[in-house]
């Protein structure tokens, strides 16, 4: 199969000058050299430009289903913390909770709303938490405090060291 | 043919195991067919929707044994809705109607209920051990009910399933007069643990050889535990956050020191890493030892710990060993055959200095001569490394690599793994399983269709140019049985190309491929023998019959043989062509 012939679709067979009759014995290399093509979806009718570009960009890690390929049970034990420490402004004394317990931002929130006695807001990506006087924050690997609720679970959940419920006066930018 | 008695035949098959060499004696003559349909103890059905309960009743009427098989593999991974089936509740409701003396049962990736537990443990008199792989739809209330009602238990071995924990009192419900467990494991249970019920059963079980707790399982009631069973072959460790005191440690020591029996430890889920010297007694006899959910522990104390344990036969561990850390365990481990390597990063959010590279695997292979078996998550590979890898281990029976980055090259040529992994496949002429990753043209294909004439399975990720990479497959290797394809341009035309194929084989799987709806109906019109699956993301997308769907991918297609057609359980997400 002669891959280096085929150029952006074109096969430069077709306009090489030689002595032969065209067509004849080119015909059945040519159709093996069409599958050969760099566009990967061979029964589209559409050759959609925008989706080759999607494809031949690599997918990152953490966007793809499936993949690294453990079970669930080891993803849900990599490294990290399990308890961690839980503050809110006002309270006398700091709280530990285990991160592992739970699956979801819901069930987190609503640990904290029993721990405290108090009501988060509702979240929304854009305004952060809205309705209440409190907004939960977490400290990352980094050091850098983070708003509850952007990231993935997982990987709040891994990367989370500490929790911290502020009360809305001091956090300005929400 | 048959010189002797029926009686005498039956014998000699009776010291005949293995269910393949089984299955070909019944292929002799009608005679030895049914001498050893009517002796058969065991069966292992690979698939559960190959074959129905009445069948397999029908032709083996003495089972005792039953091993079945639900989901496809990939659905390790999520990529199969949870109500895809695997149910095994109409097997087990079969087998009581017909009053089979089932004594043994073991599922993997099946939908398991407590309904279908209770009816376990009341329909078997002589019900003697249960294990269950990777299954879900269970809580602890079902197992409750196996506790309470199977009086001869011997083994109840729970691995990596989903369980709801109800926290209650199921160890509590082994009644005083349980005294048969040989094997206990429910280290995946996430809830707390009924430490006192435990310890008297533990105390009361004289033959309990392996014994396997969760995380909620104290360092205290550890040394209690091991102190009454220090006949232990198979330890699972729980967890313990907090340094041990030295009462404490001291304890412990002594207990671990009395098991001189020990040859298999793991768990460790969350341990103080300063309570892992107490086992160094011990370490020198161990064979296999399991450290891949032991997150907390720390690359250098691993290396302590591993070096010390020289008859190691398997070591499962996570990739924060590092490239160094191998390098000690192919010094020490020099009897070393399975090694699993598992990534501790999930997210890409670290530069992993730790994790592992060719370079470890390299080691490996020059350090331990009777490896046959790896699982190797790494960041990069080199086809160098493999062709040495390949020199040194001839022996490989599985081999599987998964670099955590799809598509990546050798890292230093920056071409293609293709003749690395042509070199494994080439040298090892034993293989029987292999996963491929990183950046694979159609060639490697070519290799392992010419090359690997043991493979069974073969799993594909991100790889592959066209058609013929599958083709070359599917025509070359004989005895593959099972080949299961993601994320990889392989369309209708490969799928097509030889239909008798898929009849000497389990099942293929394809996701994220170029195999479209036409290609599909097209294959079930031409082999009925098949069950060809269409797994959609949503309801809506199974029914409509117009042209353009025709030429709709597939976003997820399962086919597999059966002699008993299509199965009545599946959901709608599914449609079977």
């Amino acid at each position: 199969m002669a891959y280096e012939e085929v150029i952006n679709g074109l096969n430069l067979k077709d306009t090489e000058l030689r002595l032969g009759l065209p067509g004849g014995e080119e015909k059945e290399q040519d159709l093996e050299v069409s599958c050969v093509r760099r566009n990967k979806r061979q029964f589209h009718q559409t050759t959609d430009e925008h989706n080759l570009i999607e494809e031949s960009s690599p997918p990152s890690k953490t966007q793809i289903v499936g993949w690294p390929p453990v079970r669930s049970n080891r993803k849900n034990n990599n490294k990290g913390v399990s308890y961690v420490k839980v503050s809110m402004d006002g309270a006398p004394y700091l709280r530990k909770i285990d991160l592992k317990m739970y699956k979801n931002y819901p069930e987190l929130l609503k640990a904290l709303e029993n721990m405290f006695k108090f009501t988060i807001g509702e979240y929304s990506e854009r305004e952060g938490y809205k309705g209440s006087g409190f907004v939960p924050t977490y400290e990352d690997k980094d050091g850098d405090w983070m708003l509850v609720g952007d990231v993935p679970w997982d990987m709040f959940s891994s990367s989370c060291q500490k929790l911290r419920i502020m009360k809305r006066s001091e956090s300005p930018a929400l | 043919m048959n010189y002797f008695p029926d009686e005498v035949i039956e014998h000699i098959f009776d010291s005949i195991a293995s269910h393949r060499d089984r299955n070909s004696i019944s292929l002799v003559c009608k005679s030895w067919h049914k001498i050893e349909r009517c002796s058969r103890k065991k069966v292992f059905i690979g698939n559960c929707y190959a074959i129905d309960p009445e069948r397999l009743i029908g032709r083996f009427p003495c089972l005792k044994s039953l091993t079945l098989k639900g989901k496809p593999h990939f659905a390790d991974f999520n990529l199969v809705p949870h109500e895809w089936g695997g149910f095994v509740h109409p097997w087990i409701d079969a087998l009581a109607r017909a009053r089979v003396g089932l004594e043994e049962l073991r599922l993997k990736r099946m939908v398991v209920s407590d309904e279908s537990l209770e009816l376990l443990s009341r329909s078997f008199a002589n019900f003697k051990s249960l294990v269950l792989v990777s299954c879900e739809g269970f809580t602890t209330d079902g197992l409750a009910s196996i506790a309470a009602n199977c009086r001869h238990l011997r083994e109840l071995d729970l691995q990596e399933n989903e369980i709801d924990d109800h926290r209650g009192q199921w160890l509590n419900c082994f009644p005083d007069s349980c005294i048969t467990l040989t094997s206990l494991n429910f280290a995946c249970l996430k809830g707390e643990t009924n430490l006192a019920a435990l310890e008297r059963l533990v105390a009361r079980s004289p033959n309990l050889k392996s014994l396997k707790v969760n995380r909620a399982v104290p360092l205290d009631a550890l040394t209690r535990l091991m102190s009454c069973a220090p006949q232990l072959v198979d330890l699972g460790v729980g967890s313990y956050e907090n340094e041990p005191d030295p009462e404490s440690f001291a304890k412990l020591s002594a207990a671990i020191n009395k098991c001189t029996s020990l040859r298999c430890l793991s768990g460790f889920s969350e341990v103080a890493p300063r309570c892992l010297p107490a086992f160094y007694p011990i370490c020198q006899n161990l064979i296999s030892l399991n450290l891949s959910y032991a997150a907390e522990i720390q690359g250098n104390h691993l290396i302590k710990f591993i070096q010390f344990c020289k008859r190691l036969q398997r070591l499962w561990i996570l990739d924060s060993i590092g490239d160094k850390g191998l390098e000690v365990v192919a010094s020490a481990c020099k009897e070393l055959q399975e090694l699993r390597v598992f990534p501790s990063d999930l997210h890409g959010e670290e530069d992993n200095d730790a994790a592992v590279t060719e370079v470890g695997l390299v080691a490996i292979s020059a350090g331990c001569r009777k490896l046959h078996s790896i699982l190797y998550f790494c960041k990069q590979m080199t086809n160098a490394a493999l062709i040495t890898v390949a020199k040194n281990c001839p022996n490989f029976i599985r081999f599987r690599l998964c670099i955590l980055e799809p598509n990546k090259p050798d890292h230093i040529t920056s071409q293609s793994l293709d003749e690395g992994f042509g070199a494994i496949v080439q040298a090892c002429k034993g293989l029987r399983r292999l996963s491929v990753s990183g950046l694979l043209t159609d060639k490697v294909f070519l290799y392992i269709g010419m090359y690997a004439e043991q493979l069974e399975m073969l799993s594909i990720a991100f790889a592959g140019d066209t058609d013929q990479g599958m083709l070359y497959v599917l025509n070359g290797c004989k005895k593959l049985r099972k080949l299961e394809i993601r994320d990889s341009p392989f369309g209708n035309a490969a799928l097509l190309a030889d239909v008798e194929k898929y009849e000497t084989m389990r099942s293929l799987w394809m996701s994220s491929c170029d195999v479209t709806l036409g290609g599909c109906k097209r294959l079930a019109r031409d082999a009925p023998w098949l069950n060809v699956e269409i797994i959609n993301e949503n309801e809506s997308n199974g029914m409509e019959q117009n042209e353009e769907d025709e030429r709709e991918k597939v976003d997820r297609l399962y086919l597999y043989r059966t002699v008993v057609g299509t199965r009545k359980d599946a959901p709608s997400c599914v449609t079977i062509l």
